[in-house]
Parts: structure tokens; sequence; C-alpha cells
């Protein structure tokens, strides 16, 4: 086992970052830059969606962020989880309020797994948005359909606290049939669809309420391969999830040092404090440890690796809980700036402490990982 | 990639040359590793003619590994952990071309062990406030003082020592860089029992050692710089190797909750699997690190990977000793004894759970490292310092 590990040092995954990667994060951070402001992501919490539209057309279609993950002959720009890992880490850095992880990670790789390529083709060309109607607490272990058909081939049934269907033109919905799991698609604004709007802890990412009462729909998948294209898309979201939770971390030990270097309290800059300095130090191992779990599951992910699973159990169990706690320290160590509406800290607090639940928690996670790693709760 | 199979493949033959040359089935075990030392497949990484090939390290576990395969003995690396990790590359960025000749060899053979005189009673993690004194007489220093911490002092042919030099400025000016011959009349080795009960380490009385100056490593009054350098190969060897997942600390408890399913309850088994799970990261952290290096990113993320491993190895440690419940309780033996290798995942639970108590002590606190990372990653203000324009002989102490 060791001289196969050092060995297998020589050509193992890159967790770095390559230059198109590299150049990829400068355009979506400059966009963000100019367009995502605080001033403008906190208008979501009173119920202003503007900035939404305008910053995911921008993103998807200018930008071509929506079809990274579509192969070039289904539409798309071919590149691999380790590209949309690097947007994802910059959408997590200004708590950016657009659909890219629900559509063009999540319900994008749901419907790779189809024939549908007209919808693949506009989803990667911006052209549309979707989402897939799961919970968003689900993951590909606890994911179960509460969708049925009725005798008319009409979908019934309600499916709570789903992320990105506000954006959405189309929903994937994942039908329970007596042969397993379908994929279907519906237009969002179509009869019998009810898309109710939820006041969310994250309203930058604002849940919906579906109520489906006689909807038409289009199968997408059928039954023998709709239950994994649904695992699948959850899986790589729980993978991809983790980048966004390391960029709120990034921007939250960034923007705390930084204030308490300028902060005087006793005549002395707050961040000389030795208890303020261990802090941070320690805020910062976590969030290069972070940057070590999700880099992982961005590169087993993008080679089919056969470690993904675990690797993204592994980023979900870890980067979830160091966002968390990034925000928590960035709230605290602002102290009275952070409790205030004003300051950011909150935007990335809310989207943190959300993140923890998605994709399933980080105790779920290392529930599977005792499965996967042959270290079960009971005995076998 | 193209270059990497270019540089294996004349690593095989190099290898193949040796064995030729050199069969290890009927050569004396000291005689091979000469030879191997000479062939430049001791470590990759150092020089042609010192052992290496000036390669990067990663190519070295493949050297290993083809020697290993081919029924060469090793040099027994943990018996000599002061001498590789430490005294070795500090010796080849400071010393002269003669001091690397005279003692990389034997140093890297093992045929000479070496040891360390860093830490003294008053001075541990203020370690330039040490006050060993080295006075010149003639072409020889003169040295008194005690040393303390010092592992593999008994069996030591040679120390890396710092000591005071002039005591007249300030603390870190007046320090200077020494090999010190253990078997000099005037060293006192005496063994210091810790709390596992047995004397891994040792204090270390000099009185009158006379050294040569041909001894003295770097400058005179450069000891802080070249002690620094030193301490960075410490921190380096003691966080940030290549390991396998569940290697180290992890692994022993794993095994221990595979092969005792009868322990297992749903509370330990979340602790598990965080720790699991940070381990794991852990090991991943470590390989973004060497790759960063590898890029010429360097920097004292040295220090982040010594902090995650004391603090994993005390809390594994210490779930292993509660998950095995009654037998958690006993201890294998509290016989004093000097162990010829200290293995952290050695012995039984309780002994690890209290030798890891040093993983937090050893090599710089995790107080210290938390100032530097904190001053010298994040560029937080430094610590105030009352001592530093002050001549060492007129500080408080």
């Amino acid at each position: 086992m060791t001289s196969e590990s050092t060995n297998s040092d020589l050509d193992e995954l890159n967790l770095l970052y390559t230059d198109v990667e590299d150049s990829l994060r400068e355009s979506v951070h400059d966009l963000l830059t100019a367009r995502c402001t605080p001033e403008r992501v906190v208008a979501a919490y009173d119920g202003d969606r503007d900035l939404q539209l305008g910053l995911w057309r921008s993103l998807s279609v200018d930008l071509g962020l929506a079809g990274l993950l579509v192969p070039q002959d289904r539409g798309g720009a071919g590149a691999t989880a380790r590209e949309a890992a690097v947007v994802l880490e910059e959408l997590g850095r200004f708590v950016a309020p657009v659909p890219f992880i629900t559509s063009a990670v999540v319900a994008t790789t749901a419907l790779l797994q189809g024939d549908d390529d007209e919808t693949l083709g506009q989803l990667a060309a911006g052209g549309c948005t979707a989402a897939l109607v799961v919970p968003f607490s689900a993951s590909a272990t606890s994911f179960r359909p509460t969708v049925r058909a009725d005798d008319d081939g009409k979908l019934q049934g309600r499916v709570t606290s789903v992320v990105g269907a506000l954006d959405a033109d189309v929903l994937l919905v994942p039908v329970s049939t007596d042969a397993g799991v379908e994929l279907h698609k519906v237009a969002a604004s179509g009869a019998g669809v009810g898309v109710e709007p939820v006041v969310s802890l994250d309203m930058t990412r604002q849940l919906a309420d579906i109520d489906f009462t006689g909807a038409r729909s289009t199968q997408v998948t059928v039954a023998e391969s709709g239950d994994a294209a649904v695992r699948d898309a959850l899986e790589l979201g729980a993978a991809l999830l983790a980048s966004e939770q390391l960029g709120v971390a990034q921007w939250c030990l960034d923007h705390t040092v930084s204030y308490l270097l300028d902060r005087k309290q006793f005549g002395r800059p707050v961040g000389g404090f030795q208890a303020i300095k261990h802090r941070l130090a320690d805020l910062y191992v976590m969030v290069e440890s972070a940057h070590a779990a999700a880099r992982y599951a961005a590169a087993t992910a993008a080679d089919h690796d056969p470690d993904r699973r675990l690797a993204a159990s592994v980023a979900q169990a870890y980067c979830s809980e160091v966002a968390v706690k990034a925000a928590e320290e960035c709230v605290q160590l602002h102290g009275g700036i952070g409790m205030t509406w004003e300051h950011p800290a909150h935007l990335y607090l809310k989207r943190a402490k959300a993140d923890q639940i998605a994709f399933g928690t980080a105790g779920a996670h290392r529930l599977r990982l005792g499965e996967l790693v042959g270290l079960p709760v009971v005995p076998a | 990639m193209v270059r990497d199979n270019m540089v294996r493949d004349d690593l095989r033959s190099r290898v193949k040359a040796l064995l030729a040359a050199t069969d290890p089935a009927t050569t004396d075990r000291l005689d091979f590793l000469r030879a191997r030392f000479d062939a430049g497949l001791a470590w990759a990484n150092f020089p042609e003619g010192l052992g290496g090939l000036g390669l990067p390290r990663a190519f070295q576990p493949y050297v290993d590994q083809l020697l290993e395969a081919g029924g060469a003995p090793d040099n027994n690396p943990l018996r000599n952990g002061i001498g590789l990790g430490m005294a070795a590359p500090t010796i080849l960025a400071f010393g002269t071309d003669e001091q690397k000749q005279r003692f990389l060899k034997p140093l890297w053979t093992g045929e000479e062990v070496w040891c360390q005189l860093f830490s003294e009673p008053g001075a541990g993690s203020d370690l330039a406030a040490v006050s060993t004194r080295a006075v010149r007489d003639g072409d020889s220093w003169v040295v008194n003082g005690q040393k303390v911490w010092t592992s593999a002092a008994h069996k030591a042919r040679f120390a890396i020592l710092l000591v005071r030099t002039d005591p007249n400025v300030s603390k870190h000016a007046g320090l200077s860089y020494f090999v010190c011959d253990m078997t000099d009349p005037g060293v006192d080795v005496r063994p210091l029992r810790q709390l596992t009960g047995e004397a891994e380490f040792n204090e270390v009385f000099l009185t009158d050692v006379r050294i040569p100056d041909f001894y003295r490593l770097g400058e005179e009054g450069q000891g802080w710089k070249v002690a620094t350098a030193t301490l960075m190969n410490e921190r380096v060897a003691i966080g940030g190797a290549a390991a396998p997942r569940e290697g180290g600390m992890i692994g022993v408890v794993a095994k221990t909750w595979r092969d005792r399913p009868e322990l297992r309850t749903a509370e330990l088994h979340d602790r598990l699997m965080m720790l699991w799970v940070e381990a794991e990261v852990a090991r991943l952290t470590g390989q973004r690190l060497r790759q960063k290096l590898a890029l010429g990113q360097p920097g004292p993320e040295g220090s982040t990977m010594k902090l995650t491993f004391a603090r994993l190895a005390q809390q594994l440690s210490g779930l292993e000793v509660e998950l095995l419940g009654e037998d958690g309780l006993r201890y294998s033996d509290w016989t004093m004894v000097r162990p010829d290798i200290v293995e952290f995942t050695g012995r039984d639970a309780g002994y690890r759970y209290l030798r890891a108590k040093g993983n937090s002590i050893e090599g710089g606190t995790s107080e210290i490292l938390r100032n530097i990372v904190a001053e010298r990653v994040l560029g937080l203000p430094a610590e105030p310092r009352t001592d530093k324009d002050i001549a060492w002989k007129d500080l408080p102490k």
C-alpha cells in the first residue's frame, strides 16, 4: 500500500489550477466584481430579484457557463467538473444569486443521461434554465421520488424545498413508476404545475414548493436510467457544492483578516491580539484543507475516477462545516458590525448554513463514507 | 510526463548497474550502502557526488522500491531521523565542501547517528534565548551548558549544536551553529524519562567540550539563520511526508474498529468518521502542498501540516482508548527503557495516547506554529518583542 501510493506521487491528480481554469476564474471574477455587489445581492431578501435575471444571462450566455458540462457534439463547451468547480468557487465568493449549480450542474447532468438533445442544447446556450425537482436536502443516497404519473399519464404529487425552480423554465421531475424512476420534463409555467416561493433562510438561493396536479409531461429517460440520472446529478451536486463552500469560506477568511488589520482597539490592530491570531490561523488551516478536499472531489469527478463517490462525501463532510465555521467566525470577529444588515457577513452565514443541509448533511455523508470504506456503524 | 519517464528509465538502469556490480546477497550491508551512496542512489534530491543525482525528491520512493525489489538493504532511516531529516539538509545548505565530504556519507549509511542539541531548560519556544556558551580558544571553541529533549543522544556520534558565541549583542545575533562530537569527554548524556515511562530523550550536559572551528556550520553569529533552516526541515519532516489513505494513526484506529465489532456504538462511529474525514483531507492537503512546492510556490505552509498532524494524532489516539473500553484501562509496560526507534503508532493504545501529547510540543508548539501562520501567511502583526534590541547578557532571566 505504501509503495503503491508513494510511487503514484508522480502521476497523481492535480489539486491545483490549470492556466485555463485560472483564466476562466478571472473572467467570472471580473464580471461578478462589476455586477454582483453585496448591496445588490442583499436586495433578494426584500423580494427584489432584478439582479438574478440579468446576471444569469451574462454568465450563461455571454460567458457561456451554462454549457460547460455539455459535450461539444451536444451543443456545449465540453469542459469538465474541474472548470465548473472553479466557477462555483467564484459564485460562492460573491454569494451570487444565480442558478448555475441547479441548472448547469445538477439538471444538466441528469439530462445528459437522456436523449433530449434539443433541451440540452437550449440549456447549454443559455436559452432556457432547468431545475431538478427534488428537495435541496436530497442526496444520492437519501433521494426518494414523491411524484407519480396518474392513470392518464399526468403528474401528481408535491415536492418541497426545491432550489432553482423559481429561475427555471423547464422542470425535470423524477417520477415514481412501477418500473422504477423515470425522469420527466414539464414546463414550469404549464397547466397543473404550481410553483410556490418559500421564504428561505438563504434568499440568494430561494426555495419553492411545487405541486403537480395533473401536469402533462414528456419522458426524457426511461425507467432503467432515471434513477441513475437523478443520483449522478445529486452526486455531482454534492461534489461541486464543496467548491462553492470553499469560495464562501475563503471570502470570510480574507475579509476578516483585512478587517482585523484595519480595526484598532486599545491602540492596536485587533488582528495583533494572540487570541484572535490563533483563531485566524486555525481558520486558515481549515480553508487550505477545504481547498484540497474540494479540488480532489472536482478532479475525481472530472476523470470519472472510481474514487469520486468517496471524494464527494469527504468534500461535503468537510467543506460544509468549514464554510459555516468561517462565516460564524467572520460574524464574531467583526464584532458589532458583523451583526448588522448593512455588512455582507450575514449573506455568507445564511448561504453557508443552508449549504450545510444541501445534497445531504455532513453527518449523512459520514455515515455513507463508513459504508464506502468498510467502517460500518453496526457489526456486519 | 515524458521527462518523468525518461528519468525513471535512467534510474532503472542505474539501479540495475549497482545491483550487478555489488550483489546485495553477497556484500556486507555497510559496503552495499556505501556503494549505493557512491552511485547517487541514496537521496535523489542531493547533488551528484554527495549521494544524489540532483533530481526532484519525488523520485526517491521509486528508487527505494526498485532496490527493495532487488533484495537490497536500506539504511534503516528511522534509526537516524534527526541526521537524515535535519542535519543532512543543513549541512548541504550551509556546510563547506570539506564538511559535506566528511559528514554526509556515513550519516546516510547510518554508520554515524546524529542528534540535535538545540533546546535548553531556559530556551524552549524562545529558542534564540539559548545560554550554552562557546568561547573561542585558538583554532577551537570551548563549550559549556545544558541541552535537553535530545533524542538519540546516547547513540549519536555527532550533534548539531546551537550556542551563544557573543552575549554582548541581541539574542538572535549572538548565536553560532556547530557540529559537536558526542564522544568528547566533556559530553555527559543522561536519560530523560517521559510520561510514557520510557526515556526516548536525554539531557545533555556540556562541560569544557572542545570543538574545532572546522566544525562550525555557517559564519560566526549566523547561527539563528542556520537553525531556522533546520527547523523548517523538521516541520516538513514531521507533517509533510506522502502517506497512503488510512496511513498513520487513523489506520491504527480503523483497524481496531474493523477487528472489534463488539466495541462499536453510533456515538463512537460518528466521532471516528469525523476524524477519518479529517485524516483523509489532511492527506490530500499534504498532496496539494507538495504539488505547490514542486511548482516553486513555497512558504511556511509546512507549519499548517504539523498543526493538523498533532491535533489528529491526539484526537485519534484518545478516541481509541475510549473505544477499547475496559482494555483502554490497561497499559503495556511502565519500565524505563531507551527505545531504539520511536514510532508514534507503535505499542498499545495507552502509549500512543500519551506519546501523542508530545506532538503538539516537539518541533515547535502548536501555539508558536499558530503565531507563524498568523504572521507569515496571513500578515497579522507580530507579537510584541520586548527583548529585541537588548544585548542578550542584559535580558531578564
